[in-house]
């Protein structure tokens, strides 16, 4: 048995593992951090940082930062929100994102995003970025113009499918996601069944051949905005 | 490629024992004998090292002395600074781009040259300046551009370009650079004569728990900016759980305008190892790793010689002055990469990786250099230190504030009549300042290179301290008639092509910020960009996961609180409603093309 802290987020009391992150003890109380790259059985990795909460007035990302005893945490105050929203809205200025031919849209954690933060339309010049497809797998396709930089599919192939296909090269705008190959994501030995696949938050790394297996309306994100999922083990609770 | 080729690959990684950690130096050395480092090159690396190949490119597309593509046999990498671009950069790149035919980056057909850009290479008190191959050249103008591509041609070695070498060391056999030191006023401890090996003997005499305190009763802070209390650093490293422990010093000084410790690593070298052996001693250490910017390769010889004397008069290796205490050093090159200078890129840059920062915490105090406890101090610091065990803390804690005690070594240029390094004591006014530099015309001074703070006339009267103008050394002055808004936009490519790229802030905000200085300074500003700027600035702040993308936006800050009048002169609602930002010509220019046919254009 671990030792436990209590801390609080936003004036709840939450508690924690010794070792939990904010983000993981936050979530098992529900109460609901946004965040992109962070996924639950992943390496924590920091690199979205819309997750940022003020602790004791200082920003941290919930999901590298430790929980510690007593901690002050701030989370949905508008300060954050706003700082969220603009990152929010980077991140689709930065690539090229087509919510309504993406098959993802409605399953998209980005676009569910702008959603539950009101953004219907990124309000920052467009970067327009010439980004590839690499369409070279019989199963797989990786799209750059949608890829967030989040690290989910590297940190999937490497600690749970034990492969490490992906990795990122380049520096600064230039870097971009990369295979473990010459150029080519067929000549990795990346498979259909890889976990990797089902990690992506936005339309970069998908499965060919199932476009609009399920129709829009009855998808992930179309009926309750993402992170109501979290939300609802607390107001459950409550009731 | 060829069998010889592969062959001194194969050779270059067993030199370096295939060790994955040493990747920087196996790229580099396999880059100084190819011209590059390409798609086999990488796949021959990666079997050997027992790296991934994507890990092998994630390297190599990282740092910008790397290159997948060959280079020519002699590259001249031009500084393209702000201050560079003050003193004729643009006339100096059109006399090497004419006279190679090539523009910037790219390599003639015949191989023999590639013509680079590159961000500071910590010579802005001698500008415009370049690195051709690992040699500095200097003061240069357009006729000296064509005179030195003239005389490569003939002979196609650069360091023959040195007909007289610089002062001080500069001229020691194994440096003959001709840069020159420039130093305008020494201060009483920094370039104070060295008495070799009295700060180590008088460390090895107390304990190291005494030293610690020694250098915490100094109050003596960290010279590369953040000002972090060095003794407070050394205890958490020493108390910290670990069987091996580092010493790293940076030496990978990037900030635009800084050019402080190329000076400090030249004349007082000495004083910087035997800073790091006294840290290593206090902290358990038994290995430090100088930490040495690729733009200053042409010291490493030098001081590997510096290195080797301090072995042959125990000061460095078993035994230290017949004590129980064992310290060695090594030097640990860059490869071109600002972010470096923060701490835990640096690790990550000696562990053989991309120079990302790593996750905090842990700090690498308790988690540093391959997972053990390190302490990460700047040259002028461990500078600082040696000083202060050569002569106790009193006369240290007595130079300066009680904030900020001590002196600092600052590295003036820009418009001013004397630019170079002056050692002063922290408190001095930036107005004191620019009577000795000799500006007392100065428009406006950026404190503290590009992650700075920019200052206008009616802040002279502020410190150069801690507490007030924070600077790791970097003074940059601008006279009459130069362009603020240039500045900042300048600094804005800087951030943009040297933020890692790790998080979202910093890799897309330097973008945006620059992108809306674009637009102003092409008058299609809007006065609703200053509060978008303002608001991605902020974003940026809070929300970055490093120091870099933390103060990357300083330079807009900076000037839209301290210059506000310059961008509102330039930023107007259109008299017909129109939205200025969008630029018609520009929008319509691809279906021209495509038709064949010219628009209208009002």
């Amino acid at each position: 048995m671990g030792k436990k802290y209590t801390f609080t987020i936003d004036g709840v009391s939450v508690e924690a593992e010794a070792g939990q992150s904010i983000i993981e003890a936050a979530d098992a109380a529900g109460v609901y951090i946004p965040r992109l790259c962070h996924r639950p059985g992943l390496q924590a990795f920091g690199s979205c940082r819309i997750c940022t909460v003020l602790v004791n007035g200082r920003p941290v990302a919930a999901c590298t930062e430790p929980a510690v005893e007593g901690m002050i945490v701030q989370n949905d105050v508008e300060t954050l929100r706003e700082f969220r929203r603009t990152l929010i809205e980077m991140l689709f200025v930065e690539g090229n994102h087509f919510c309504m031919f993406c098959e993802k849209s409605g399953n998209c954690e980005l676009q569910a995003l702008a959603y539950r933060f009101g953004i219907t339309a990124p309000t920052l010049p467009y970067a327009n970025p010439k980004r590839e497809i690499d369409a070279s797998h019989p199963d797989i396709f990786v799209d750059r113009n949608r890829c967030i930089l989040c690290a989910r599919c590297v940190r999937a192939s490497r600690d749970l499918d034990g492969k490490a296909v992906f990795d990122f090269v380049g520096r600064g705008p230039d870097k971009t996601i990369a295979v473990n190959a010459e150029a080519r994501l067929a000549d990795t030995d990346i498979d259909i069944t890889d976990e990797a696949l089902n990690v992506c938050p936005v339309g970069a790394l998908m499965r060919k051949r199932v476009g609009y297996a399920v129709p829009i309306g009855q998808r992930l994100y179309d009926h309750e905005p993402i992170g109501s999922e979290i939300e609802a083990r607390r107001s459950g609770a409550e009731e | 490629m060829s069998d010889s080729t592969a062959a001194s690959i194969t050779a270059i990684c067993d030199e370096f024992e295939n060790d994955r950690t040493r990747m920087i130096d196996i790229v580099r050395a396999v880059q100084a004998r190819t011209g590059g480092v390409d798609s086999e090159a990488m796949t021959t690396i990666a079997e050997k090292t027992g790296a991934r190949r994507v890990e092998v490119e994630s390297v190599v597309t990282f740092y910008s002395f790397l290159s997948e593509e060959p280079k020519g046999k002699t590259v001249i990498w031009l500084c393209d600074d702000i201050i560079d671009r003050m003193h004729g950069y643009d006339e100096v790149l059109a006399a090497f781009a004419a006279e190679l035919g090539i523009g910037p980056g790219d390599t003639t057909s015949d191989g023999a040259f590639s013509l680079e850009r590159t961000a500071c290479i910590g010579m802005c008190d001698q500008a415009p300046a370049a690195l051709i191959n690992d040699t500095v050249v200097t003061e240069l103008t357009a006729e000296k551009a064509r005179a030195i591509v003239a005389e490569l041609r003939e002979h196609g070695d650069p360091t023959r370009l040195v007909t007289e070498p610089g002062d001080g060391n500069n001229a020691h056999e194994l440096v003959r650079a001709m840069v020159r030191n420039n130093i305008r006023e020494a201060g009483p401890v920094l370039f104070s004569p060295l008495n070799r090996g009295e700060g180590v003997r008088k460390a090895l005499g107390m304990s190291p728990v005494e030293v610690i305190r020694t250098v915490k009763t100094s109050r003596l802070r960290g010279r590369g900016g953040a000002g972090f209390p060095a003794g407070m650093k050394w205890e958490f490293t020493r108390g910290a759980q670990g069987d091996e422990k580092y010493v790293l010093c940076n030496a990978d000084e990037g900030e635009p305008g800084t050019f402080k410790d190329r000076v400090l690593l030249t004349e007082m070298p000495d004083r910087v190892f035997a800073g790091m052996t006294i840290a290593g001693y206090a902290i358990g250490a038994r290995t430090g790793i100088l930490y040495l910017r690729s733009e200053y390769a042409y010291l490493r010889a030098f001081l590997e010689d510096v290195l080797e004397q301090r072995r042959s008069d125990d000061l460095l290796g078993e035994n230290i002055i017949g004590s129980d205490f064992d310290f060695d050093i090594t030097i640990q090159m860059g490869a071109g990469a600002y972010i470096c200078g923060e701490e835990t890129a640096m690790i990550s840059s000696c562990e053989g990786l991309r120079g990302d920062p790593k996750t905090r915490p842990p700090f690498p105090a308790q988690k540093g250099y391959l997972g053990r406890p390190t302490t990460v101090n700047n040259v002028e610091t461990l500078c600082c230190v040696t000083k202060i065990m050569e002569e106790g803390p009193a006369t240290f804690s007595h130079l300066g504030t009680v904030q900020s005690s001590g002196t600092k070594l600052l590295s003036v240029s820009g418009d001013c009549e004397r630019p170079g390094i002056y050692e002063v004591e922290l408190g001095l006014s930036v107005h004191e300042l620019l009577e000795k530099v000799g500006a007392t015309d100065a428009i406006a001074v950026q404190v503290g290179g590009a992650s700075g703070t920019m200052i206008g006339p009616d802040q002279y009267e502020r410190c150069i301290c801690f507490d007030d103008l924070a600077t790791g050394g970097s003074i940059m002055v601008f006279g009459p008639g130069r362009n603020i808004l240039e500045v900042a936009h300048a600094f804005m490519e800087f951030f943009e092509e040297e933020s890692c790229g790790y998080c979202t802030p910093c890799r897309v905000g330097n973008v945006l910020l620059k992108t809306y200085l674009e637009r102003i300074l092409a008058g299609r500003g809007e006065p609703g960009d200053l509060e978008t700027m303002e608001r991605i600035s902020k974003t940026m702040v809070t929300t970055s996961r490093c120091g870099l993308g933390q103060t990357a936006s300083n330079p807009v800050m900076t000037t839209l609180k301290n210059f506000r009048p310059v961008y509102e002169a330039l930023v107007t609602d259109d008299p017909d409603g129109l939205r200025r930002a969008f630029d018609l010509k520009q929008a319509v220019a691809a279906s021209e093309d495509l038709t064949g046919r010219e628009s209208i254009h009002a």
